[in-house]
């Protein structure tokens, strides 16, 4: 207890909501680990990354709907466009970065990433192993089943 | 006007429905009397409604928990009864629409309004007093979080006076809890009540898990938090993994109930195992999400109580997060004879039989923890060495039913009701009562009579023995779980024996309201002054109990793992020196906000209007909760500053009083 200072940030750079005795207007508007002037210099970031999807929502619609592109091309590039999309909305929205400061907002992402793989595809697994085991075509729909 | 609702929802010719509502509409009448009689509504209000304070409001979680386990257990008392007269031409005295409302109203509490609550509690009240700060990263999302739990066990209480519950079991699985086979409102009742719970809960473990990862005193890293923080993180990180899945569930089986999707019929192209299927992707995570908390509540009881730090640290933290990949992927055991091939089956019941070893580490850990060390016998150890030995039994029968052959032949058997109890009261309930007594007295300021702990303790620990060890052998000999009567006379004498170890706990349970009152009226015998009573290794203990508002004048700079202990073992004459040279600032502390109490309410209109089809109602409830959101954004106040001549006044008296009542 020889500790003098009462505002030390916690390790990871985070700012405790009850000790930003600096701000006057309601700290808690701030996420966790987020500055205040971060928050208003991300304003910019906020619309080059609403612009990026705009246009690349875009794209896949006109893709989608013309007859320009060679057909079977289609579904890939709306696959590439996706991805695009996701990684715009992880940089400019949910802030994933490659900064020192972001390592729990990259766990976090990983984590959610596993863990939704791990029960999509074990969902599939399963789903599909079921209905191979316990459905003979005769009988797959219900109502005929006594 | 009324949608569904009209006078015949009310069970008026069911007379132990209406006794059993009577009982309860009488007491909450008698505890409002009360309240209003003594002049309390003020300060109820003001200190306790309205408090965004993490202790209170993990007090309040677990006094929820503690009233839901008296109304679960009086379903268990009911069951028990049943199953012990029901044979041959006796039918017992409950009909089986009623028996069937009752199991399933009884796993839905415990494991919902009883268990969830109590860790949730728990973990509120100790995180961030253990952690060093002075409350969780977002304060009145925890008031909100507690008050949706409080609505979703609104509702189920309400379905027992008007309309009736699920008949379903505690997982709703369809098609029987499709419209076509539960017309009623009984299944609406479980599925919004669990959805406006659910929404808490997730809230609260975002808020947890933020406030662990962001928010640690100077000097706390992750290697030095106590180990109940790091079964709070895993906990919480399978909270914001798993509860979006059971909503998501529910959200699917309410359309097709609502209007008229095939998600999970019969017909349509529906799929009821899909349900079987996610309703598991949640359900496994959600026994860790229980339990994990409770080996954290353990590690810390065991190492406090045994004089010595915790054996083997890293590998306790190195299990807890093993534990929270892993139980991602055994779920299907839930499910072996459902038709999977062999190959699914042999790959979950191999991952289930890992996902023991880590637990396995556990158990060692601790008692290497008590082997060398001077071990007080106070009761929450006592709790920790039942739990102990009572959880090893439940871990090696879920081994047994992790190998599919034998789950074939003992699925949903009372093999497996004994099972999950055996882990489930064994771990979760004595892990919870521990963690209950050992912070008691940092919660109120008074330690709890030990007789009574210990009278408790030992009727739990025989009534459970006495009555789940029956059903293990019944389940062998075929007794299928949720049986309101059964032909064969030979079951019978176990069944009694189960019944009288009901009885025990039911002791226990009076116990634990004795030992309450019993300490509340001795309090002021029993103050405990220096804020630790149990020469604790970790910082809740260097606050006073109860701790103020803000927990810590100053926040402590932590430089080892156990962090108060090493505090402690520094010279006095320093100690004293140091804590005198402390220099306070003004901190300033979140204003108590009504929003939490509010919001619940309009949920609590919402859900009932939804249950019952009364649209009208449904939007006004839904505009209300709306506006109470934005006006709590819009507010202009949300903090008030706490002088630092205040802080300093109320900090030396706690200093002066540590110095006094703490031996040289």
């Amino acid at each position: 207890m020889t500790d003098t200072a009462h505002d030390h940030a916690p390790p990871g750079g985070g700012v405790t909501p009850h000790d930003t005795a600096l701000h006057d207007t309601a700290p808690h508007d701030t996420a966790p680990g987020d500055s205040r002037e971060e928050l208003l210099s991300s304003l910019k970031a906020y619309v080059i990354g609403l612009a990026l999807a705009i246009i690349l929502t875009a794209t896949s619609f006109w893709a989608a709907g013309t007859h320009v592109l060679w057909q079977p091309g289609v579904p890939i590039g709306l696959a590439v466009l996706a991805v695009a999309q996701m990684g715009v909305h992880l940089v400019f929205f949910l802030h994933i970065t490659t900064g020192p400061d972001n390592t729990n907002n990259v766990l976090a992402l990983a984590f959610g990433v596993l863990i939704v793989f791990l029960v999509v595809a074990g969902s599939l697994w399963i789903m599909a192993n079921l209905s191979a085991n316990t459905m003979p075509p005769e009988m797959m729909d219900l109502h005929h089943q006594r | 006007m009324f949608g569904k609702l009209s006078w015949s929802a009310i069970p008026i010719n069911e007379p132990i429905d209406m006794i059993a509502a009577g009982l309860m509409i009488l007491a909450v009448l008698c505890v409002l009397a009360w309240v209003t009689m003594k002049g309390y509504w003020p300060y109820l209000w003001r200190e306790w409604l309205t408090s965004v304070d993490h202790k209170r409001i993990g007090v309040m979680y677990v006094v929820l928990a503690l009233v839901m386990l008296l109304r679960g257990f009086t379903d268990a008392v009911m069951m028990r009864l049943q199953q012990a007269v029901s044979v041959g031409p006796d039918a017992g005295y409950l009909p089986p629409e009623h028996y069937n409302q009752i199991f399933s109203a009884h796993g839905t509490i415990m494991i919902f309004f009883m268990a969830m609550p109590f860790v949730i509690g728990l973990m509120n009240f100790a995180v961030p007093l253990q952690l060093g700060i002075r409350d969780v990263a977002f304060p009145t999302l925890n008031s909100v979080s507690l008050w949706l739990t409080a609505s979703g066990i609104l509702l189920t209480n309400i379905s027992l006076v008007i309309g009736e519950f699920a008949r379903t079991g505690w997982l709703a699985y369809p098609p029987l809890s499709e419209l076509k086979y539960s017309p009623g409102v009984g299944v609406d009742y479980y599925l919004w009540a669990l959805q406006i719970s659910g929404v808490g809960t997730l809230l609260s473990g975002i808020n947890l898990a933020t406030t662990i990862l962001k928010m640690r005193a100077p000097g706390m890293s992750y290697m030095r938090m106590p180990v109940f923080c790091w079964t709070a993180l895993a906990s919480n990180l399978l909270i914001i993994a798993a509860f979006p899945v059971l909503t998501a569930t529910f959200a699917m089986l309410l359309l097709d109930r609502y209007l008229g999707m095939h998600f999970f019929t019969n017909d349509g192209g529906g799929n009821p195992m899909m349900y079987v299927n996610l309703i598991w992707v949640w359900g496994h995570p959600e026994v860790y999400i229980l339990i994990l908390p409770c080996f954290g509540v353990f590690s810390e009881v065991v190492a406090t109580f045994s004089g010595k730090p915790l054996f083997g640290y890293r590998s306790m933290v190195a299990a807890t997060m093993a534990i929270c990949i892993l139980s991602f992927i055994v779920w299907l055991h839930h499910f072996f004879t459902m038709g999977a091939g062999a190959n699914v089956n042999g790959f979950f019941g191999v991952m289930t039989m890992i996902i023991a070893v880590p637990t396995g580490v556990k158990v060692y850990n601790w008692m290497f923890t008590m082997y060398g060390g001077r071990v007080r016998f106070n009761a929450p150890i006592l709790w920790s060495v039942g739990f102990m030995v009572t959880f090893v039994i439940g871990g090696m029968t879920g081994v047994l039913l992790a190998v599919p052959p034998a789950d074939f032949i003992l699925h949903n058997s009372l093999f497996l009701i004994a099972h999950f109890h055996n882990v489930i009261i064994g771990g979760v309930v004595f892990g919870a009562l521990a963690g209950y007594m050992y912070w008691f007295p940092k919660a109120f300021g008074f330690t709890l009579d030990e007789g009574w702990g210990k009278v408790s303790f030992w009727c739990w620990f025989v009534g459970f023995y006495l009555a789940f060890m029956p059903l293990y052998y019944l389940g062998m000999l075929g007794m299928t779980r949720r049986l309101q009567h059964y032909d064969n006379p030979g079951w019978q004498p176990w069944l009694i024996v189960a019944a009288v170890g009901v009885a025990f706990i039911l002791a226990g349970i009076l116990a634990l309201i004795v030992q309450l009152v019993v300490s509340i009226r001795t309090r002021d015998h029993r103050r405990d002054h220096t804020g630790d009573p149990w020469h604790g290794r970790t910082l809740e203990w260097s606050t006073p109990s109860p701790p103020p508002a803000w927990n810590f004048a100053v926040l402590p700079q932590v430089e080892r793992e156990d962090a108060y202990w090493h505090m402690k073992r520094r010279a006095r004459e320093e100690r004293r020196a140091a804590a005198e040279a402390l220099a306070y600032a003004p901190i300033h502390m979140p204003l108590n906000s009504p929003t939490g109490f509010i919001t619940a309410f309009f949920a609590v209109v919402t859900g009932f209007a939804l249950i019952w089809h009364i649209w009208w109602l449904v939007i006004l409830g839904l505009v209300g909760a709306l506006i109470t959101t934005l006006v709590f954004a819009w507010r202009d106040e949300s903090e008030f500053e706490i002088p630092a001549d205040e802080l300093a006044r109320i900090d030396r008296a706690h200093q002066q009083a540590y110095w006094a009542g703490s031996a040289p």
